[in-house]
């Protein structure tokens, strides 16, 4: 046994992927089923030097994030539904002062305080739309351990490379099993470090004002630069404003910096789909059941596929469009009323040929559920 | 190997949940296997029937979940009632001799074992009850090695607590000689 392979809970493999990133700052509020996040940064960050704060509440502890990732820190939080709702206003004002910073969602059943200790993916909405206004947003997921170690430093690595807040989608299945993780070397995944202003100490800096390549060096709040962050539209030196030119580009920088930039972002996972005639399409705890149906079908020789999402948000269309091309069945699994089932008949040339297995009665769906749909949808009945 | 499907069953506060951990862990961490562990509970923290579930395996677990344990074991009759009935055909149910009365065959060996009364009588510490059951199942299946078990309680218990779980491991072996597997 090495020191580098631990069996612990996805929520813990979170824990461990953000340190490797760098995270040096926690702030949250436990709620189930993300509790075991909080309650390891904790025991961790006080180790490295590093700072874990519990907040009042949830919108407390986003605006902490927010506050400590201005003043040069990789910041993260995490929370279940209800406090995700909560989080919505301090996330928008994130979007509009570019705030590099992460918000875990480990996902129980909704709305509402809505079934605490059981699986759902019913946030998948909320993550794109849950905060008010026209905005971009990155949300990722895993399905195992070993990629919710690898999305999280991604998380971290696209929050500062495009000063954005990035979600990090999980479940409580995902959050709370245990399996093994194997802890890279550091080095091994690349990280992304803040980008810091070359602007002296006297000299005019523009806080918002983009480089050629649409990125904006930061300069650590409260050490030699003075500037102003709102949630209002703003200036280029943070001041806000409401001229309509300033505004329109303003809006403009905050869409394009994600949507240009989605075929970077976009991150899956393909199983047997060169030859596939029906695909399945799914993420999280519900991919699993998915690829267990696969690979036991494949042994039969049937020919089906699996899409693995990892990107949600932007939503990966053009890979699912081209990879869905040639397939007599598309069958989205997840555990919601069909959220990127949506975006999935969205993306595709034929939408009538997309189906939704699902569920949400707080169940993990299990293979036997995909293979009855299955059996719908090729019309032989349960 | 074959997969293991393992469900352990109990009340909450009686440790099913921890030895289901410390059983996968000694798996996946000093066997080089391949384990899944998971639990289902409510919001209460200790009574209600709690179980976990756990595959073992040396190939790549996708479902994490049993819905058809091959090895099930039920420390209360709540427990024994609830999940006696999902038990794999021809699998193996382990039952507490004290705690659960066996009201019904099912296509299974059943292996009623004196788990709470052995540890009662020879340790007299009802706390590591989980433990002498983790020895009783390791006795019957020869999954892992108790060596193994040891190596995960010494990193996770205090060293004054060692030497009480150790016995508390030999003694369900103990108990499993001259059972029939």
């Amino acid at each position: 046994m090495t020191e580098n392979i631990k069996f612990v809970q996805g929520n813990e493999a979170c824990v461990e992927g953000a340190l490797y990133a760098g995270l040096d700052f926690f702030a949250g509020y436990p709620i189930t089923p993300s509790t075991e996040v909080a309650e390891q940064m904790s025991v961790q960050l006080p180790k490295i030097g590093g700072s874990f704060l519990q907040m009042e509440d949830e919108i407390a502890s986003l605006c902490a994030i927010i506050g400590a990732s201005l003043t040069g820190h990789k910041v993260m939080t995490a929370t279940s539904g209800p406090g995700f709702s909560l989080m919505q206003e301090a996330l928008g004002y994130a979007v509009m002062a570019e705030i590099p910073c992460v918000i875990v969602n480990v996902q129980r059943g909704g709305p509402s305080t809505g079934n605490p200790t059981h699986v759902a993916q019913g946030d998948v909405n909320q993550a794109r739309w849950g905060t008010h206004g026209d905005h971009a947003i990155v949300a990722l997921t895993a399905s195992n351990h070993q990629d919710v170690f690898a999305v999280t430093v991604e998380a971290f690595n696209i929050a500062e490379t495009y000063r954005t807040p990035v979600i990090l989608l999980f479940d409580e299945v995902i959050g709370h099993m245990r399996e093994r993780l194997v802890i890279p070397e550091p080095g091994e995944i690349p990280l992304v470090e803040r980008l810091r202003t070359s602007v002296k100490e006297g000299v005019d800096y523009h806080p918002y004002l983009p480089r050629e390549d649409g990125r904006l060096p930061m300069s650590d709040f409260g050490s030699v630069h003075r500037y102003n962050v709102t949630g209002l539209y703003h200036d280029m030196w943070g001041f806000p404003s409401d001229n309509p030119k300033i505004v329109h580009g303003l809006s403009r920088h905050l869409m394009d910096k994600i949507e240009n930039n989605a075929h970077q972002i976009a991150m899956v996972k393909e199983y047997y789909l060169e030859d596939a005639e029906q695909i399945l399409i799914s993420y999280g705890a519900s991919a699993r059941s998915a690829l267990h149906v696969v690979v036991s079908r494949r042994n039969r020789g049937e020919q089906l596929g699996l899409l693995e999402l990892q990107t949600l948000w932007p939503f990966p269309a053009e890979i699912v469009r081209d990879r869905c091309r040639n397939a007599r069945s598309v069958t989205v699994v997840e555990m919601n009323k069909g959220q990127i089932l949506e975006q999935v008949k969205h993306a595709v040339e034929a939408p009538e040929r997309v189906f939704l297995a699902n569920r949400v009665d707080g169940v993990l769906i299990n293979p036997t559920d995909i293979r009855n749909f299955l059996r719908v949808i090729q019309g032989r009945g349960i | 190997m074959e997969r293991y499907r393992i469900v352990f069953s109990g009340s909450g506060g009686q440790g099913v949940i921890t030895s289901a951990i410390i059983l996968a862990e000694a798996a996946v961490l000093h066997e080089n296997l391949t384990a899944v562990q998971s639990q289902v509970y409510g919001a209460e923290a200790r009574g209600g029937s709690t179980r976990s579930d756990v595959i073992i395996s040396d190939s790549e677990i996708y479902f994490p979940k049993v819905t058809q344990p091959n090895v099930l074991v039920c420390l209360t009759q709540e427990a024994y009632n609830k999940f006696s009935g999902i038990i794999r055909p021809g699998g193996l149910l382990i039952t507490d001799a004290k705690y659960v009365e066996i009201t019904k065959k099912v296509d299974a060996r059943q292996r009623e074992i004196p788990m709470y009364e052995a540890v009662m009588e020879k340790i007299g510490k009802p706390i590591v009850f989980n433990i002498c059951m983790l020895g009783v199942f390791i006795g019957m299946t020869e999954l892992v090695k108790p060596e193994s078990v040891m190596s995960v309680l010494e990193r996770r218990i205090p060293k004054g607590f060692l030497e009480l779980n150790r016995h508390a491991l030999q003694l369900g072996m103990d108990l499993t000689e001259g059972v029939r597997r």
